[in-house]
């Protein structure tokens, strides 16, 4: 059967410093979950704090209810793929697959089965009697992930197993991996520093940086409502313009932008002050007025064209519109006003927007 | 799949980890083996049968007589001139070997190691058979009226040490020559330099680190080379050479003086070996050739005189065993050669030297078997297990390096000769040397094996459900086999060639090949001298071309 993961404040340190400090999560059954983040924000850690390879130095890691912090690592019922594969060097395709099988003592006569239908399952079949020297990049991937998830195990790990594979594999690759997540039910936690692979593959996102969660949410919460700048300017592309909320009675604030603009915006709490305006390049368009700028330099990218606007306030924002929506591409120099909605953008509070999630 | 199982807390507690046991028992090997002997050794060379209690009357002695300081004098200068002469053999042959199509380098090559992986005795003995006293070259000229240097002494170990010892140059520097980056030598030549100047400005200062690395272990071998000094030396006295008189002049009584000779030295060695670190950490130029330098392709007269030099030095370092094995099988009368061959030396040895020969392959397969399990545990607890543990043990791999035999032997009986453990003229005593004394070739080379091999392989297992300990001897232990091996030989290698210390800890029933060589060569037996040597050559031979074959140049020899 497969958990449900809980961590409740877990910490790692080494020394004085907190690689994962203070992490809580509740991962249901069957859900596919992604830590996300740049790279040393903590997220592998986690992730072998989880799979026993990391001591748990304070907080506990929960499967089913039942604390795993001191369970050996192999006796935790978890599959896991590493970045590299590592795939035993020494065993066929189907050796690897059948290891775990006969450390757990499976049965004989049904190990050989099993083995079959994992290989069916990521089309390797054929490859079975190959060493992993003879594999390319790609199938080492599909034996490492059969390997993982042939045991059935409770919770599946998968620590940044497409990095490896250039580009267009990797696309392909994730197909599998979602497919095959959804077909067998498996908790899987999947760590990635790629935004758009966690976007394209997940349930649910946790974004992490220097060790804490950031914002945890669905691909398209995180996406549309990032809770705070750090998550909206990882994920996609954002342009952070600042701003000043003059007048707030908790429900409707003034917001102005520099000595050219103002405009109401519905928010949730009442701060007044410097504050910052989040918005993506798609949720920013050409208009009769707004912000003044002019356009330094388009480039032509076949959907779309994206500009590069510099603003009378000195700040160059890129701002990106659909070739479908217009007839031609506007010249470099045209000066234009910078319009958006006020509903669909986001504005934090604090000088550099790292405050709280003020609009909703 | 929830299995139930007991607090983990309280199992944990209860059940000692597999890898703090080998560490225990690792260290306890050692302090036994190694501290406990050394420090003896050292504690006993501050007494003396002269004087009364804790006494510097070796020391003083040391430093105030002059024949022992005239003895550390020639150490000194015979490594010093090894060291040169060896230096100026080794490099121009690694510049010719990697620069240039030399006819047969791949033959050229496996016999420069073959000649450094011999028996230095063994070239001791073939000077000694073709410019000796009765030697076929001294007796050639002799007819012809000319008066030939005499081969005992000092010219003689400077020469079979150079021939012996400058493959470590050659071996060093060629792998450094093929890792420099063509573009480095091209972009000397872009900016204007001449092929001479860009040698002497660009490549060789490049290389230097290597020559130095090289020109370390020709000195350190040089001054610890027990057996040829011996032989050949005819009352020119080196210090192993010393500690060993000393020792056995002291029989009965103490090994004082030759304890305090000893920890001289292994201070020497120690002194020249830190010296080296502390070059080799100040100036490293770690390269990986993008581009590997280019190999000038020579034509026909060119070709051949490239290929001259290099093949003449080959060939007389390689001649000792050409020599040997020929000799082995001329027939014998009153210890001296006469016409004819034959199989007399063997028959002979067969039947007088059985037990030495028996010895020899029983010790060092006993050795090689606790080697290869010790040092497949050391090497992971080195990589994987780090600390201070992991670091004592990486600090020990130098010891083959810094203790000759001859101190190694001496430490083990002053260690080992009273109550409660006896262990002097036993089996045990003998193989415990060779352990101690080799086991670093496979630390060493398990090791760099190691290095190359991904943690997550030995995670991946523990993940599927194996132990720590069972994926240990099922995964790494298997995927390291190779390296292992290859150290292992090499271990072997220098077992059954060992002489230094099985001269010291030898007893009636416990001798083997290399002390019956030299015993033989002693009572002036040439030709069971020979047909001995020719075994240890054969043996020495078929187990290096193993090697080659096993390690596929992945395992370093130096």
């Amino acid at each position: 059967m497969s958990h449900n993961v809980k961590i409740e404040e877990a910490v790692k340190r080494y020394g004085d410093f907190a690689a994962v400090d203070g992490v809580s999560l509740d991962i249901s059954q069957g859900e596919f979950f992604t830590l996300l983040g740049p790279s040393g924000c903590g997220k592998t850690t986690l992730l072998r704090m989880i799979a026993g390879f990391n001591t748990v130095d304070g907080g506990g890691i929960y499967f089913d209810g039942r604390l795993m912090n001191h369970v050996e690592a192999h006796k935790r019922d978890i599959g896991m793929v590493f970045q590299n594969y590592a795939i035993f060097p020494h065993l066929t395709v189907a050796e690897n697959v059948a290891y775990g099988l006969k450390a757990k003592k499976v049965p004989k006569n049904e190990i050989g089965p099993r083995v079959t239908e994992a290989l069916e399952l990521v089309q390797i079949e054929p490859l079975r009697d190959r060493r992993p020297n003879e594999l390319s990049g790609g199938q080492q991937q599909r034996v490492a992930l059969a390997r993982a998830f042939v045991i059935e195990p409770g919770v599946l790990l998968m620590d940044e197993p497409l990095s490896n594979l250039d580009a267009k594999l990797r696309v392909q690759m994730r197909t599998v991996i979602k497919k095959l997540q959804r077909r067998l039910g498996i908790t899987t936690i999947y760590v990635t520093h790629d935004q758009e692979e966690a976007l394209s593959i997940s349930d649910r996102i946790a974004v992490m940086n220097h060790g804490q969660i950031m914002q945890v949410g669905t691909p398209e919460e995180i996406y549309k409502r990032p809770e705070n700048s750090f998550v909206a300017g990882f994920i996609g592309i954002s342009n952070f313009i600042p701003c000043h909320v003059a007048e707030n009675d908790g429900k409707t604030a003034a917001v102005r932008v520099g000595e050219e603009l103002s405009f109401d915006l519905p928010v949730s709490s009442g701060y007044t002050g410097e504050a910052v305006l989040s918005a993506r390049p798609e949720q920013l368009f050409f208009s009769d007025r707004g912000l003044p700028g002019r356009v330094e330099i388009s480039t032509f990218l076949g959907d779309f064209v994206e500009y590069e606007i510099q603003l009378h306030s000195g700040q160059t924002i890129q701002l990106n519109e659909y070739t479908k929506d217009v007839q031609e591409v506007r010249p470099d120099g045209l000066e234009v006003f910078v319009g958006f909605d006020p509903r669909r953008i986001s504005l934090y509070a604090g000088q550099e927007g790292k405050g709280a999630l003020l609009s909703c | 799949m929830l299995t139930t199982s007991p607090s983990p807390l309280t199992k944990k507690s209860f059940r000692l980890d597999f890898w703090a046991l080998v560490k225990i028992l690792v260290v306890l090997a050692l302090f036994c083996f190694l501290i406990y002997p050394f420090s003896s050794l050292i504690y006993r060379s501050f007494f003396s049968a002269k004087e009364e209690g804790f006494t510097l009357y070796n020391y003083i002695r040391f430093f105030t007589k002059e024949y022992y300081l005239r003895t550390l004098g020639n150490s000194l200068f015979v490594s010093f001139t090894t060291t040169l002469t060896a230096v100026a053999l080794g490099v121009p042959m690694a510049y010719l070997m990697t620069r240039y199509n030399v006819m047969g380098k791949n033959l050229l090559h496996i016999m420069i190691i073959m000649s450094l992986m011999s028996p230095p005795f063994i070239g001791a003995y073939s000077w000694i058979m073709l410019f000796g006293r009765a030697g076929w070259v001294t007796k050639f000229f002799a007819g012809l009226g000319i008066h030939t240097p005499t081969i005992y002494g000092r010219l003689g170990i400077i020469l079979v040490f150079t021939f012996k010892l400058f493959p470590y140059v050659y071996l060093y520097v060629s792998g450094a020559l093929s890792s420099i980056d063509s573009s480095l030598e091209e972009a000397a030549e872009n900016l204007g330099s001449g092929k001479l100047r860009r040698l002497m400005t660009v490549t060789l200062p490049v290389v230097l680190p290597s020559i130095a690395a090289g020109a370390v272990m020709v000195f350190m071998t040089s001054l610890a080379d027990f057996g040829t000094p011996m032989l050949i030396g005819e009352g020119y006295p080196v210090l192993p050479v010393l500690v060993y008189n000393e020792y056995m002049s002291e029989m009965g009584g103490n090994a004082n003086m030759a304890s305090a000779l000893s920890v001289i030295v292994v201070t020497c060695s120690t002194a020249v070996l830190l010296v080296q670190r502390w070059l080799v950490s100040k100036k490293n130029y770690v390269m990986t050739a993008m581009r590997p330098p280019q190999v000038v392709r020579l034509r026909g007269g060119m070709r051949a005189l490239a290929t001259l030099p290099v093949a003449l030095v080959t060939f007389v370092g390689f001649l000792p065993q050409v020599v040997v094995l020929y000799c082995s099988f001329r027939n014998t009368a009153f210890s001296g050669f006469v016409e004819g061959f034959g199989l007399q030396s063997y028959i002979t040895i067969a039947n007088r030297l059985g037990t030495n020969i028996k010895n020899t392959y029983v010790f060092a397969c006993i050795a090689i078997v606790i080697i290869l399990l010790l040092g497949m545990l050391m090497s992971y607890v080195i990589v994987r297990q780090k600390g201070k543990i992991g670091a004592f043990f990486d600090l020990l791999i130098m010891f083959p390096y810094v203790i000759p035999g001859a101190v190694l032997g001496i430490s083990l009986i002053v260690a080992f000769n009273r109550q409660p453990v006896v262990l002097t003229g036993t089996a045990a005593i003998m193989v415990i040397a060779l352990v101690v004394r080799k086991l670093p070739y496979t630390v060493r080379s398990g090791s760099a094996f190691l290095h190359q091999m991904d943690p997550s392989i030995e995670e991946a297992s523990i993940n599927l459900g194996v132990s720590p300990s069972k994926t240990f001897f099922t995964v790494t232990a298997r995927l390291m086999a190779p390296g292992l091996l290859s150290g292992g030989i090499l271990s072997w290698i220098t077992s059954i060639n060992e002489l230094s210390s099985s001269i010291m800890l030898y007893g009636g029933r416990t001798s083997t090949i290399s002390v019956a060589i030299y015993t033989e060569v002693v009572r002036n037996s040439y030709g069971t001298a020979a047909a001995l040597a020719s075994i240890l050559t054969v043996t020495t031979v078929v187990s290096m071309l193993v090697f080659l074959r096993v390690s596929k140049g992945r395992v370093s020899i130096v």
